[in-house]
């Protein structure tokens, strides 16, 4: 059990320093969301469970979508590079 | 005594005029100030190099960057005292974190008597055998209202920015966000369906036996906000208006935090006169609360996503 908790403040550290390392915003948030999902097991193994429930569900689901829907909004999201040129960088598929 | 003032005389007053001004009769400023549309700024071709050639210009023979002795050693510097200073902080931190007890030991200065009471006459005092549910609901309900209403006048701040009026919504429809996005996607839907029944039943279940098991009224809410975000971003918003719209909206809010500032208002009266208390407690709050989380959730995408609910 020691091990786990080690490897898993390990993965915490990890993924803390590597959000603020990434270049691609689409990636920090995912990275974020990775973090939030290790910091709710951290609760559970420190024995509170009802901050494990807050976190999974306010830190991984809703902050990174409404993180998401403003990317979106400020067309920060972007596509692969050879696919940059279009004109249109979201396709309409009807 | 007061008299009716002839309808002339009225309008020579300052109140005459507030009134109008405040009925949006005649505008106070049209007419007697110069007004201008703000012209949208394009910047030609010639401004562009002419700047990128006045900085270029700044950057070698001004500061002279490249034999600027001064400047070199100073930007050396800025890095490696920042990288310090980081060092001595994060060592600093760390020496700290040395002299804290480890967890669950029983020796520890939070191990006093408050928590020991809690524990002790949680159940007795407030009903609730979750000892966490017993301390947010009860002794300290004023706090989780302040919460609440933190959560109320948040959304009502986001809604004064990004509300946008019906009519545009319903112009731009189809130039609206959801154009670029695919429209019936199979996995998405598929998934949609069957999870979303288990997230409102999960966050439901949560809501109701916040007072026996861990979870509450802001956990469960906010599973129920995050099933419904699920849910309109598979089945678009003109399904979820079936069951979820503004005026829902705007009544399971008021309703659901004046309600709430009731029965908080009741237990402390209560309680600071020693009082019976007659309502079972904790549930209540857990699922006024709850719903109060659960609409701010939703509100919040559906205010970012299309400026309106």
């Amino acid at each position: 059990m020691q091990i786990f908790n080690v490897i898993l403040l390990g993965f915490l550290v990890v993924c803390a320093v590597s959000v603020s390392f990434s270049k691609n915003l689409l990636n920090s948030i995912l990275i974020y969301m990775s973090y939030s999902l290790i910091m709710s097991i951290i609760w559970i193994l420190l024995e509170s469970p009802d901050l494990a429930i807050t976190e999974a569900a306010v830190g991984a689901g809703v902050t990174s979508v409404l993180f998401f829907v403003t990317l979106k909004k400020i067309h920060a999201l972007q596509q692969a590079p050879e696919e940059e040129e279009n004109d249109e960088p979201y396709q309409k598929t009807e | 005594m007061s008299h009716i003032r002839k309808q002339n005389e009225y309008e020579k007053t300052p109140a005459f005029y507030f009134f109008r001004w405040l009925g949006g009769e005649k505008d106070a400023f049209v007419g007697n100030m110069e007004m201008h549309p703000q012209k949208e700024y394009v910047e030609e071709e010639a401004t562009i190099e002419e700047r990128m050639r006045d900085r270029q210009q700044a950057m070698t023979e001004v500061y002279d960057r490249a034999h600027n002795k001064e400047l070199i050693f100073f930007n050396k510097l800025y890095k490696a005292l920042s990288v310090i200073f980081c060092i001595a902080i994060a060592a600093v931190l760390i020496y700290a974190i040395s002299y804290l007890p480890s967890v669950g030991e029983a020796e520890k200065p939070t191990n006093n008597i408050v928590s020991e009471t809690y524990i002790k006459d949680g159940y007795k005092d407030t009903g609730a055998v979750n000892v966490v549910t017993a301390m947010i609901l009860s002794y300290r309900g004023f706090d989780t209202f302040g919460e609440t209403t933190v959560l109320f006048i948040a959304t009502c701040c986001v809604t004064i920015m990004l509300m946008v009026d019906k009519d545009k919504i319903r112009e731009n429809k189809d130039s609206n966000d959801r154009g670029f996005e695919p429209r019936n996607d199979a996995i998405l839907q598929t998934v949609a369906s069957l999870l979303v029944p288990m997230v409102f039943l999960f966050g439901i279940y949560s809501i109701l036996n916040g007072s026996m098991s861990p979870g509450g009224g802001f956990s469960g809410g906010a599973m129920i906000g995050a099933g419904m975000i699920l849910y309109v971003a598979a089945f678009g918003f003109d399904k979820m208006e079936r069951f979820f719209n503004e005026n829902i909206f705007k009544i399971v809010r008021v309703v659901a935090l004046s309600c709430y500032g009731c029965i908080i208002l009741y237990y402390i009266l209560t309680g600071a006169y020693g009082m019976e208390c007659l309502l079972p407690q904790g549930e209540a709050g857990e699922i006024l609360s709850g719903s109060v989380t659960a609409c701010t959730i939703y509100a919040l995408y559906a205010l970012f996503r299309r400026g309106g609910l």
